[in-house]
């Protein structure tokens, strides 16, 4: 018997579904009801999305349940149905409370950010539709279902990139973001394919014949491709390649930090809280593939770290430092942060490979409270400050914004991994714990820690810019200022209720949710199953103090250059590039990544269409053109000679010569009567010759 | 076995229709039109009807006649439609009936003024659609060569004076070039089966396949051609050749696809819809139909399997990076479908495989297989939709359609674009949407028999979603160009027009059991049937 909630799960997505499809036939000026649509929806969502975490607690851990139905016939026979279904276990019904928790308060922050936007009505239809793909992507229990849902959430973020379409930029970036996810989806399509043929289902879970099931898994682990590596292993490296593009990893990032364009409230939702993160959780769900190796399943030995963990774990490492160290050279408010979820997503990359998935989904989840709230904080700035987005024109909002301030504090301290009482330090140390305890490699680890240091330091440059010093905004003389000026605000000011209160909200959660995931009361990742006990108890507490003297390090070399002497004027030099102004113009430069894809791959490609283009019209096109007159030439002559020579006297043929010749010259004259006659002759010729050649065989 | 010949008369219908439309005249403009319209409704009630009362649960062939025609030469009328043939016939009705609806907005370039001024156009242009469209039907329906290849012909006659009467600027040569083309691939396919006849003395489909099934037919041609003393497997692969030819230029497979883009470019509006969304379908259909069942013996020859998997995987790439390098919106929707029938030759290759070289492969070959059915009627439908789409935007700037010449569209003309731009996304494959399921199924079938093919294919995908999203960026996105500040948005008209096809994407998006429901079993069938 399936409980009540099991067997709706699909209404968690399908109500905001529902809502963006009402919204988008009404008229513009609908504005109350198309957000009221929105948020009333996700507001049931979440009431539902409690209901299934209130069943998924009183389940046994490990307990999958889920419900599963015929979508179409594409063969004969049950492996000819193609099924799609939905689950309900402990991943997914975490996921559903935050998207729909989280999402709620954006909703709600969005009625006061976009409440001067002539697309208000629009806006909430494409937030209501990602809200539906996204809890599609949760519940999906088949990889083809999510696969869909994660394909329209793809497309919600293109559209809501580009929201202020008329600018080329946003138009740029939404474009960007499509097509680099693109290439990550294309390898998980062709990982969905291969995974079906060689399990012949998607499902996830389905009694024992899912592919995350046992039987399938010894399957896959004991198969080889031709490349030497295990089938699974492969597989599992296609999925991957389309969370790198999904969750902006290296070397697919570059589209993330271009996705700020987008409103802030789309930045917080889904290019930070959520659908960047769902990369991250499609590695969790697809776990077990990711996972299994023949002594993990078959042997039931010690079981060696798998290559396609391995590969997560190092991309994981790489960018979390990486992008990290870019977004200590940033001044955009939104690309700092940008940058700095590239770098967190990076981390949960790692917690996966490292740690397995609670590890890595603490991670995600804790990282989904802060880093809306960071990104809600930073678009209250923007609000605050006139639509200003650098933060050398900002400064000194402390006493201007001070709810603002205090909720940014604590998400920046949760960011940076402020020891004990906050929630980012909890799983942020979890995850380097397992990296210390991985047996592949130790290198993983100083990276975090290097990582962990770079966060702190480019949180507390942000902050201290930000909210310290004095405010440099209304100095400015350029022309943002001027606009600004025009706009009548000189001075920054506090946003309303409707946009603090959602931010107050999650900077409890920042604080709050420390306690769930402990060391010694680790609640969550027991009730995600499976929790890693790489170390003791003192080795726990020895790492902590390590990585808090690394975060302290970072806080204070950061308010070391930038605190104690805040920026006077806007234009001031920054003082890591009075220091060492090479590197910081590489970080700043990002590291030229984009350049050098615009050199390479984009210019190849734009190369390639016109190698394909100029093949086409001259080369294709060249041969067929040759081969037709050829073609029309042989006939002509075989008809010539069977008439000239064969049937005809001389001057007969002198006759036809010079008709003959005049339809030569005819040829190009685009008559097709002529072409007809002259295919239809040779045609006569061919069929006679093919007689010929059949009695004389 | 049907009292009623529903088929006959399904395919004499637009007959009479054209010709009652020329009979109507150039003084009766307005009743031409209407009769080609009311001729239009009435195939697309008809083929509708036969969809629903074709029995999908069996897939045989149904609604069959048969009489002796040319006895002394083995040759009857036999018509029959299975799920593939409903498919195709519903499909024929349903854009030839857009065709012709949207026909009423396009009289931008018809020399005769008095045929633009009415709004009506000619009585012969509306006859050369019906004749088409019969045309069409019979192809889609004859079991025996005989007739099939004079509907086969026949089609392309009326087409050709279309393009030739009705085009752009370029028609004359882009009509002979047409004409020349697929005339040349269709003597390539008449003496292949004249061949066939010969060593055979069979033009029907059904026992040719069986010969073909059994293997008897390769040495058959061998037995009775001995011709230039090739050997039995040459002689076979000429014989298919000359058969290939004529479908792969339909198609078209390359590097026989040259002479779509200019026709494309060139043909009215209305007629690049029914070139695109059913001419080319009948090369598809004429591979699934006739060249797989027939001369699958020799289609999974190593050699001719990897050559033929090597130019569809061609096909899909060079046509989307082709796409990708135009400049002009009909040029790119050209080499857009080329791209996406690229796709269907590249599962219907796929599926050509040993039966023992695979361990299940009959689920494979099946879901390739009805990715291809599934994939032509989608195809035919989006893309049919956005030539319209196209068509009036050439409509509305007098003639314009470069990528560069408009910009931020979605300013003033935001229904335009949104529905617009949902047939775009169907065109790229979105999940939701027509054209997904298809695409997944090839793949799902052709990853398995053929994995490189396949998985070089998929970068198609990937270059199509950056011709589509580059033109969304252009067209629609950015400033507005000022050029531009009047644009008028859909008319009601239009918006009811645009409003069907677009339903069905969302329909055949979410619930495909609706087409595969009745072809399934037809594919089944067909891979039950394939022995080789």
């Amino acid at each position: 018997m399936t409980p009540w909630i099991v067997k709706n799960l699909w209404l968690i997505p399908a109500l905001p579904a529902l809502a963006a499809g009402v919204s988008a036939l009404l008229p513009r000026r609908q504005r109350t009801l198309s957000a009221g649509l929105a948020i009333g929806s996700v507001g049931i969502s979440l009431l539902l999305a409690l209901c299934a975490f209130a069943n998924a607690l009183g389940q046994p851990v490990e307990a999958k349940q889920y419900f599963n139905f015929a979508w179409f016939e594409f063969a004969a026979g049950d492996a000819g149905v193609l099924k799609l279904g939905w689950v309900l276990d402990p991943l997914t019904a975490v996921m559903l409370v935050m998207v729909t928790f989280v999402g709620l308060l954006i909703f709600i922050y969005s009625v006061g950010y976009m409440a001067h936007d002539e697309n208000f009505t629009r806006f909430f239809t494409f937030l209501s539709l990602f809200a539906g793909a996204m809890l599609g992507v949760v519940i999906a229990n088949s990889l083809l279902l999510l696969f869909i849902c994660w394909e329209l959430v793809g497309l919600t973020s293109y559209l809501l990139i580009g929201f202020w379409y008329h600018k080329p930029s946003a138009a740029a970036a939404a474009k960007k973001a499509f097509i680099t996810t693109r290439i990550g989806d294309v390898a998980l399509l062709l990982g969905m394919v291969w995974l079906y043929s060689e399990t012949g289902t998607l499902l996830f879970y389905d009694n024992g014949g899912g592919c995350l099931e046992q039987n399938a898994l010894a399957a896959l682990v004991t198969r080889a491709t031709s490349l030497g590596m295990t089938v699974s292993t492969a597989i599992a490296l296609l999925i991957f390649t389309g969370a790198v593009g999904k969750s902006g990893q290296v070397p697919l990032h570059v589209w993330l930090p271009d996705a700020m364009e987008g409103p802030t409230p789309v930045s917080a939702l889904i290019h930070a809280a959520t659908m960047v993160a769902a990369g991250v959780f499609l590695v969790a769900r697809t776990f077990p593939i990711f996972g299994s190796t023949v002594e993990s399943l078959v042997a039931d030995g010690a079981a060696p770290v798998s290559g396609a963990l391995q590969v997560v774990t190092w991309i994981g490492a790489i960018t979390a430092v990486f992008a990290a160290s870019i977004a200590v050279a940033q001044n955009d408010i939104k690309r700092i942060l940008a940058y700095s979820t590239v770098s967190q997503l990076g981390y949960m990359m790692m917690g996966l490979g490292v740690g397995g998935v609670a590890v890595g989904m603490f991670h995600l989840i804790t990282h989904a409270f802060f880093k809306a709230l960071l990104f809600m904080g930073a678009g209250s700035v923007i609000h605050g400050c006139h639509e200003e987005q650098d933060i050398r024109r900002m400064g000194g909002l402390r006493k201007y914004m001070p709810v603002t301030f205090a909720t940014y504090a604590i998400g920046m301290l949760a960011l940076a991994g402020f020891p004990l009482f906050f929630s980012g330090f909890w799983s942020k140390d979890e995850i380097l714990h397992a990296a210390h305890g991985w047996p592949a490699s130790h290198i993983p680890f100083y990276l975090g820690m290097i990582g962990a240091f770079l966060t702190a330091f480019y949180m507390t440059r942000q902050v201290a810019a930000v909210f310290f010093g004095s405010y440099r905004g209304g100095t400015h003389h350029g022309e943002k200022a001027r606009e600004s000026e025009a706009h009548g605000g000189h001075a920054p000011h506090e946003s309303p209720a409707v946009m603090t209160w959602p931010l107050i909200v999650l900077a409890v959660c920042a604080i709050g949710l420390s306690v769930i995931g402990t060391p010694w009361w680790p609640w969550f990742q027991e009730f995600l199953g499976k929790h890693h006990e790489a170390g003791e108890g003192g080795g726990v507490v020895g790492l902590m103090l390590f990585s808090s003297v690394i975060v302290f390090l970072g806080l204070g070399v950061g308010w070391w250059l930038y605190g104690r002497r805040p920026w006077q004027r806007a234009d001031e030099p920054d003082a890591l590039e009075v220091a060492r102004g090479d590197i910081f113009s590489l970080l700043r430069n990002k590291y030229y990544i984009d350049e050098i894809y615009e050199l390479t791959v984009i210019r190849f490609n734009a190369w390639w269409a016109r190698v394909c283009d100029l093949l086409d019209r001259w080369l294709w096109g060249g041969v067929v053109q040759l081969v037709s007159y050829a073609v029309v030439g042989l006939s002509w002559v075989n008809r010539m000679f069977d008439e000239y020579v064969v049937n005809l006297g001389f001057d007969q043929g002198c006759k036809r010569l010079t008709l003959g010749g005049k339809m030569f010259s005819r040829l190009q004259s685009g008559q097709a009567q002529t072409y007809l006659r002259i295919i239809g002759a040779g045609l006569v010729v061919l069929v006679i010759l093919l007689i010929r050649g059949s009695r004389g065989g | 076995m049907n009292e009623l010949p529903i088929i006959t008369i399904l395919t004499l219908l637009p007959l009479a229709g054209g010709v009652i439309a020329l009979a109507l005249g150039r003084n009766n403009r307005a009743w031409a039109r209407h009769a080609a319209i009311g001729f239009g409704g009435l195939a697309l009630v008809i083929a509708v009807g036969m969809w629903l009362g074709y029995d999908a649960a069996s897939g045989e062939l149904g609604f069959e006649e048969r009489h002796a025609w040319v006895p002394s030469l083995n040759i009857e009328y036999r018509v029959a439609a299975d799920g593939l043939g409903v498919l195709m016939l519903v499909l024929t009705a349903l854009v030839t009936l857009m065709a012709i609806v949207a026909s009423g907005d396009f009289w931008k370039r018809v020399e005769d003024t008095a045929a633009a001024g009415s709004g009506y156009g000619s009585p012969l242009y509306y006859a050369l659609i019906l004749f088409l469209q019969a045309g069409l039907f019979g192809t889609f329906t004859a079991l025996n060569f005989f007739h099939w290849f004079i509907f086969w012909e026949l089609s392309l006659v009326p087409a050709f004076f279309l393009i030739r009467l009705w085009g752009g600027f370029q028609r004359s040569e882009a009509a002979t070039q047409f004409f020349v083309y697929t005339m040349v691939g269709s003597i390539a396919l008449l003496l292949s089966f004249l061949a066939l006849f010969l060593s055979t003395g069979e033009f029907d489909f059904t026992r040719l396949a069986e010969l073909g099934r059994k293997g008897e037919l390769i040495p058959a041609l061998a037995a009775k051609l001995g011709w230039f003393d090739l050997t039995t497997q040459q002689l076979g692969a000429l014989i298919f050749c000359g058969a290939l030819l004529g479908f792969a230029v339909k198609v078209p497979l390359l590097p026989f696809h040259t002479w779509l883009p200019a026709t494309y470019t060139e043909a009215p509006t209305p007629v690049t819809m029914l070139l695109t969304g059913v001419m080319s379908k009948m090369g598809v259909y004429g591979f699934v139909r006739i060249l797989l069942p027939i001369f699958g013996g020799v289609m999974h020859w190593q050699t001719v399997r990897t050559i033929l998997l090597g130019l569809a995987a061609a096909t899909v790439v060079f046509s989307a990076c082709a796409a990708f390098a135009q400049k002009d919106l009909k040029r790119i929707l050209a080499y857009s479908s080329i791209n996406h029938l690229g796709y269907c030759l590249l599962a219907v290759f796929a599926v050509a495989t040993y039966q023992a070289d695979v361990q299940a492969p009959a689920v494979e070959k099946a879901s390739a297989l009805n990715g291809v059915l599934l994939q032509m009627f989608n195809h035919g439908l989006t893309a049919a939709t956005l030539f319209w789409f196209v068509g009036l935007i050439e409509k509305r700037s007098g003639g314009l359609r470069g990528l560069e010449d408009f910009g931020g569209l979605r300013k003033i003309a935001p229904v335009f674009c949104g529905l617009m731009g949902i047939a775009w996304f169907s065109s790229l494959g979105l999940p939701g949407l027509n054209g997904f399921v298809g695409e997944f199924l090839i793949f799902r079938g052709a990853f398995a028999l053929a994995p490189w093919a396949a998985a070089f294919s998929v970068l198609g995908l990937l270059v199509t979603a950056i011709f589509i999203l580059t033109i969304l960026q252009r067209v629609f996105n950015g400033p507005l160009n000022e050029k531009w500040s009047a644009w008028p948005d859909l008319t009601v008209r239009e918006r009811v027009f645009a409003a069907i096809p677009i339903a069905l994407m969302f329909v055949l998006g979410v619930y495909p059991q609706l087409v595969l429901g009745v072809v399934n079993e037809t594919v089944v069938g067909m891979v039950e049937r394939m022995g080789f």
